[in-house]
């Protein structure tokens, strides 16, 4: 038995970038404010004094810039991570991480590899308004060759960006901003977590609620008011969005035969539509209702603090959902 | 800290100087180049090429030039009229011309098409069909053959990556990125910007300012810069060759102006309403290829006869790539799965079937 340390989601982070940098010479971090400044965040303070200025370099603003120069990196066989203040900003990008990272394996008939992370924050910070508090996921879910990993706390944090790291494809890594200074138990000794494998957060037998990064949550918030009604829910954590284990979500629904999932991205065409659409194809004979989706609401981040925490997915849309979905409305 | 760049002094007669037989290749492979677009044509017009097509047919001296004057380790990027760059670079005409029939045989398996023209042996990093978007990638492989040298390897950079540009790109945020990245990191890269007055019909005066002196771009991020005239295939090499050396030894940017012409429209669509016959045929009297088989009739012997027989023998090669690419057959519908991923996550079958982990994901845990 390994022994843990009680740390920071943003030190968990530092600390998987750090042990693939001491692993792997060909992994190096660029971003704004990552070296000198010690990161916007202070995910990757330190990093300058132990890595060097040649592997953890400060970019001007100019996301297209180097989001494009991690591309070339990479193709040339490097390992970049490559670091989005937040998410929000990526939009500059997105010709680069869209157009070019995700289809130039496809586009040279399999002779270029782009193996880089793009990291950063993703969703409402706290009253930064509607230019900065973008949900990317379920718009960039949408395009083939990229994957997409949303960690929950410190543990994952660690565990999957590591595999992040190593693996040979585009992957986005959306953290929160929200759960940076959020501490959890992570081991000392080196451990990896796989792209594509949900957890279960809570173990429950009448209601499925499924959801990915910080809206989880509000997920077992609204479980712990639930199950003082008497409703018990079980909470899955799908960790990555591309690939979907979904295999792991139909089980529950089949234990369980409701569903409810909750995306803080906006409904139209999200990722908790697509979930929803799977688990009705796949579990159609098992639900007693219906998938009912909880989103952010369907209009632009406002700055006000009330009006922000009503728009996100919160606990009580959530025990909504899921009394409607368990005819306990 | 980058010091202001000062324009070079261009050095006289390197090409000049240079043996009989690499002019002679030179000749060569603006021949191949010039006979491949010709081809290719009329291939689009009988519907064996679809899609867009783009022909490099005037600027063949820029793509010769400028890659005579790289080592063979040197990584070159492009953007989509890159046929030229591709079979300059060393890339199998029947390779390149598979590519655009849609056939399984194409460097890229039928995937890419004309405009994404990749190959790794070569080290040619892709056409790009994005206007400007190559440029950060461009700066990328800069890093990375710098980050390999000097942190990988503890040696010293001695890799110059080449990305080549149109004057159209001068507008796009990615080209100032790429450049200002460039400057303040101290990449080595040399930007060959490839002014053929045009992108797609807007003449460059149109579309950008300082259109009399675009090298007024490079000043402004304290990168070296030239303009050179792009017709003549060893004045290309004479105004390039110094600046790629100096950009090797320095790890600093560059950025060139490559002043052309193309003879054909921007895509084979294109009817050149925007210009007169009359410039057209200015520009073709002064043909870069008619230019060097001159001075190899006049300064190195070259007799008319081998000339000819030079120009049959690449007639033939290229007739040759066209029946090879038709003998390819096309990809296999299995092949609209792969390489989409590039590890096993079981066959990606698209989302509609979510794919699995397989065991190697598995043990990882």
């Amino acid at each position: 038995m390994s022994t843990t340390r009680l740390i920071e989601f943003r030190d968990a982070l530092r600390e998987g970038m750090s042990e693939e940098m001491r692993r792997d010479p060909s992994v190096f971090l660029m971003g704004e404010e990552v070296a000198q400044y010690q990161g916007a965040y202070k995910v990757s303070r330190g990093m300058l004094q132990e890595f060097g200025p040649q592997r953890v370099i400060d970019t001007p603003i100019s996301e297209s810039g180097f989001a494009g120069l991690g591309i070339g990196a990479a193709m040339m066989g490097l390992r970049p991570i490559i670091e989005f203040m937040s998410w929000s900003f990526s939009l500059v990008a997105a010709d680069q991480i869209l157009n070019n990272a995700p289809k130039m394996l496809y586009m040279s008939g399999g002779q270029f590899k782009v193996p880089i992370v793009y990291r950063g924050n993703n969703g409402a910070g706290g009253q930064l308004g509607s230019t900065h508090s973008w949900s990317v996921e379920s718009m960039y879910a949408n395009v083939p060759g990229l994957k997409i990993a949303i960690p929950f706390d410190p543990y994952d944090a660690k565990g999957l960006i590591k595999t992040a790291i190593r693996d040979d494809n585009p992957v986005f890594f959306l953290e929160s901003e929200r759960l940076l200074s959020v501490k959890g138990d992570v081991p000392e000794a080196e451990y990896l977590i796989p792209l594509g494998q949900a957890t279960v957060r809570r173990t429950g037998s009448d209601c499925t609620i499924v959801s990915f990064g910080r809206p989880l949550y509000f997920c077992m918030e609204a479980a712990e008011t639930l199950a003082s009604d008497g409703i018990d829910c079980e909470v899955i954590d799908g960790r990555t969005i591309r690939p979907l284990d979904i295999e792991t979500i139909v089980r529950s629904v089949c234990k369980t035969n409701c569903c409810v999932v909750v995306d803080q991205s906006w409904p139209f065409a999200s990722i908790a539509a697509e979930v929803a659409a799977q688990v009705h194809e796949r579990c159609f004979d098992d639900l007693d209702h219906h998938v009912v989706r909880v989103h952010s609401d369907d209009v632009p981040p406002a700055y006000a603090y009330n009006l922000e925490q009503e728009m996100l997915p919160n606990a009580r849309k959530i025990c909504e959902a899921v009394r409607t979905v368990t005819y306990n409305a | 800290m980058p010091t202001m760049a000062t324009p070079p002094a261009t050095q006289r007669n390197l090409a000049a100087n240079l043996p009989d037989q690499t002019l002679r290749k030179w000749l060569r492979d603006m021949l191949l180049i010039r006979e491949f677009e010709v081809r290719s044509m009329q291939a689009y017009q009988n519907r064996k090429i679809g899609g867009f097509l783009h022909i490099y047919i005037g600027q063949e001296a820029v793509a010769v030039g400028v890659i005579a004057a790289l080592g063979r380790d040197d990584p070159i990027i492009t953007a989509y009229r890159d046929h030229g760059h591709a079979l300059a670079r060393g890339m199998d005409p029947k390779h390149c011309m598979a590519e655009m029939f849609g056939r399984i045989g194409g460097c890229a398996k039928g995937k890419g098409g004309s405009m994404h023209m990749f190959d790794k042996t070569n080290q040619m990093f892709g056409g790009h069909g994005i206007v400007g978007a190559q440029c950060p990638l461009g700066v990328g492989l800069a890093f990375a053959t710098k980050y390999l040298d000097e942190v990988i390897n503890s040696g010293a950079s001695s890799r110059v990556t080449t990305c080549f540009l149109g004057d159209g790109a001068l507008n796009q945020g990615a080209f100032h990125e790429a450049m200002n990245l460039a400057g303040i990191l101290d990449l080595p890269i040399v930007f060959v910007c490839e002014n053929n007055g045009y992108s797609m019909g807007t003449s460059v005066d149109r579309g950008t300012t300082m259109a009399h002196q675009i090298t007024a771009k490079a000043l402004a991020y304290g990168i070296e810069h030239a303009s050179i005239d792009g017709m003549d295939v060893m004045t290309v090499y004479d105004g390039v060759k110094p600046v790629v050396d100096r950009c090797r030894e320095t790890s600093r940017p560059a950025f060139l102006e490559l002043r052309t012409y193309r003879y054909k429209g921007h895509s084979m669509s294109d009817p050149r309403k925007y210009r007169t016959k009359e410039q057209e045929q200015q520009y073709e009297a002064a043909d870069p290829i008619d230019r060097l088989a001159n001075f190899l009739m006049t300064q190195h012997n070259l007799a008319q006869k081998e000339y000819d027989a030079l120009v049959k023998e690449i007639r033939a090669q290229v007739r040759e790539a066209i029946k090879w690419a038709e003998a390819s057959p096309p990809p296999g519908s299995e092949e609209l799965y792969t390489d989409v991923y590039a590890d096993v996550w079981g066959p990606y079958l698209g989302t509609s079937q979510p794919p699995m982990l397989d065991e190697t994901q598995q043990d990882q845990a």
